[in-house]
């Protein structure tokens, strides 16, 4: 049939066959993809009178925004702090989260000596995924401003505190900020209060973690502008009833109204009980962010965390899609199926293995 | 006409739909025959509750229509008038309505042709009654002023012109129509009556909207079932008709 969409001369393919998730559920719909985007097939079929030129059967399986990893160290032999071969690290790395159904990510550095970060920072170049592999949305950087005494595997001799209390610090250890999404740091570190307000007006997200912080300490981090948790439970004072800690931001009345503070969780089975998971999911559940951490890979959090915490596929799948996307603010084109989003998405059978992985419409891993 | 009598709603939806279905089998339609389904439409384009989206989303979401052989009346075009006349002109095109398929108002009306709308009136613009408003309100969050006030429809000659009129009608609310129908005069206050003088007409109602009815009426039709459910057994897909 001869060409007669007005909009673009670009082919569209239709996904049929499918349970896509939608508005948070699990819905019965075909999804129509254009130029790397998501189309709106009343739009195309009224005002365009246009159809689809391919149609993919996906045989019921269900098709789920791809999944976004925050905090994830390295994997398969690289190690993203080592220094060494840093392009090629990422390169391999995104491949292979591709089979896990991740198709944006950030990498993470931990704690390590200034002359690692002005080496490694300029080449983790923010890029968008395709079939080389997973989109690189910026850096992680988890430390040096962090805890002594809630370090973890962190080199002791490279742990920071704030000399200015401003970005000074923060250039001085790190070069530059630019490819940078996330920091992680300690808020009960003096000075860290402005350097909070001056990353968040940088557009950098500001995570609490590796930290001893109380309560009250947690929550002005949170009233300067910091919104994420790393590995909520693992390197923080436990929950105390008295002073809750940074796990208490998780049901404080003392946040910023209209500001969600999203947690992320290792939801390996090892990291963290069932339980906590289930507490923590149950007080906060649109905070949930699943990571992987350790060897698992993120298919494996979003099954093991849908099991351990019983919740629904739907909030297992927005766990790993839309809570990240939102934390870092880019929910208008990553972690969902609206209309005019990227289209990176992944099809997974009953129990969540991942079958096939997409990044703007392409194909980019099969099973 | 045929008055099918089905137990409930969905019965009598499943029921039509068959019947629709085979109609479209035994017609054979191909790239130069189409055929051509009419439908009641008019409101106004607007979001959520369009008639754009409801036909979408309740329709050609399903199937593999070419969205140019899609004609909706466009309630937002400039000038109305034209509009309708070229609707008219697009369906005498299309060598006409082979199958009208509508449902009935509490007041009788068919499409948007409230009381006292000119039996032999076409497509055109129209101010809704206040009843059709009320009826319409559970599309527009029962927000009445929400509700559009003006529409555009087809008109009760034009359906007249389709070769076959399939009438839905369903619930108790609807029975005092169905009776002023089929069973009273032909009156332009009850403008489905028009439809006694169609050569083909078939009424498909549940037991519920049969409540205003004589009971010799509705015995009547209730015994020619076996008849009915003839026309809806199970046909060759279209496929199977290309040669």
């Amino acid at each position: 049939m001869p060409s007669n969409k007005s909009v673009s001369e670009e082919p569209i393919t239709q996904f049929v066959n499918c349970r896509i998730l939608k508005d948070h559920q699990l819905q019965r719909e075909d999804l129509w993809v254009r130029e790397g985007k998501i189309l709106n097939p009343e739009k195309l079929f009224f005002d365009e009178e246009g159809y689809a030129d391919h149609q993919v059967d996906c045989e019921s399986k269900i098709l789920a925004p791809g999944f976004i990893d925050v905090q994830i160290n390295g994997g398969y032999g690289v190690d993203f702090s080592q220094g060494c071969d840093v392009r090629g690290g990422v390169a391999l790395v995104s491949k292979r989260l591709l089979e896990h159904g991740v198709t944006s990510f950030c990498p993470t550095l931990v704690t390590s000596p200034p002359h690692i970060y002005h080496k490694v920072l300029p080449e983790m170049e923010v890029h968008d995924g395709g079939a080389e592999g997973a989109g690189v949305l910026g850096v992680h950087l988890e430390g040096p401003f962090i805890s002594r005494e809630k370090r973890g595997a962190h080199p002791e001799h490279c742990l920071r505190s704030f000399q200015q209390g401003s970005l000074t610090d923060l250039l001085e250890v790190y070069g530059s900020l630019d490819n940078v999404s996330i920091v992680t740091l300690a808020p009960e570190l003096p000075g860290s209060p402005t350097v909070i307000q001056e990353l968040v007006k940088m557009g950098v997200t500001v995570s609490l973690g590796h930290s001893v912080a109380d309560l009250s300490q947690a929550e002005q981090a949170v009233q300067q502008g910091a919104t994420f948790i790393t590995h909520l439970f693992n390197a923080m004072l436990p929950f105390h009833h008295r002073d809750p800690g940074i796990v208490g931001l998780l049901t404080s009345d003392q946040l910023p109204p209209n500001c969600t503070v999203f947690y992320g969780m290792i939801a390996d089975g090892i990291h963290t009980n069932p339980a906590a998971l289930r507490i923590a999911h149950r007080a906060h559940p649109s905070g949930t962010n699943t990571l992987c951490g350790s060897i698992a890979t993120m298919d494996m959090c979003v099954r093991h965390f849908r099991k351990a915490s019983g919740c629904s596929v739907e909030a297992a799948l927005e766990a790993a899609s839309l809570h990240p996307a939102q934390l870092l603010g880019i929910s208008q084109h990553k972690g969902t199926l609206d209309y005019g989003s990227d289209a990176d998405f992944v099809l997974l059978d009953d129990s969540l293995h991942v079958k096939a992985t997409y990044i703007g419409g392409e194909e980019v891993w099969r099973k | 006409m045929r008055l099918v009598i089905l137990d409930n709603y969905d019965l009598a939806s499943e029921w039509a739909a068959k019947y629709i279905r085979n109609r479209i089998v035994q017609f054979k339609p191909s790239a130069d025959r189409y055929f051509t389904l009419g439908l009641p439409t008019g409101l106004p384009r607007d979001h959520p509750e369009s008639y754009h989206s409801y036909m979408w989303n309740n329709f050609f979401k399903y199937i593999d229509i070419d969205p140019a052989n899609a004609h909706i009346l466009d309630g937002n075009a400039a000038d109305l008038q034209k509009e309708c006349e070229l609707f008219e002109q697009k369906i005498a095109d299309a060598r006409g309505i082979e199958l009208f398929v509508g449902g009935i108002g509490p007041d009788g009306h068919i499409a948007f042709n409230e009381p006292g709308s000119s039996l032999v009136s076409r497509t055109r613009v129209k101010t809704l009654a206040q009843d059709t408003i009320l009826a319409n309100a559970r599309f527009f969050g029962n927000d009445l002023s929400k509700v559009p006030t003006m529409t555009l429809t087809v008109g009760v000659g034009t359906v007249m012109d389709a070769r076959e009129v399939l009438i839905l009608i369903t619930g108790a609310h609807k029975a005092f129509a169905l009776y002023k129908a089929i069973e009273e005069g032909v009156n332009h206050m009850w403008t489905v009556s028009a439809f006694q003088q169609h050569p083909r007409t078939i009424f498909v109602c549940d037991e519920d909207a049969t409540l205003e009815l004589r009971v010799k009426t509705v015995k009547y039709f209730q015994g020619l079932m076996h008849v009915h459910n003839k026309l809806v057994d199970p046909l060759h897909s279209i496929r199977a008709y290309k040669d």
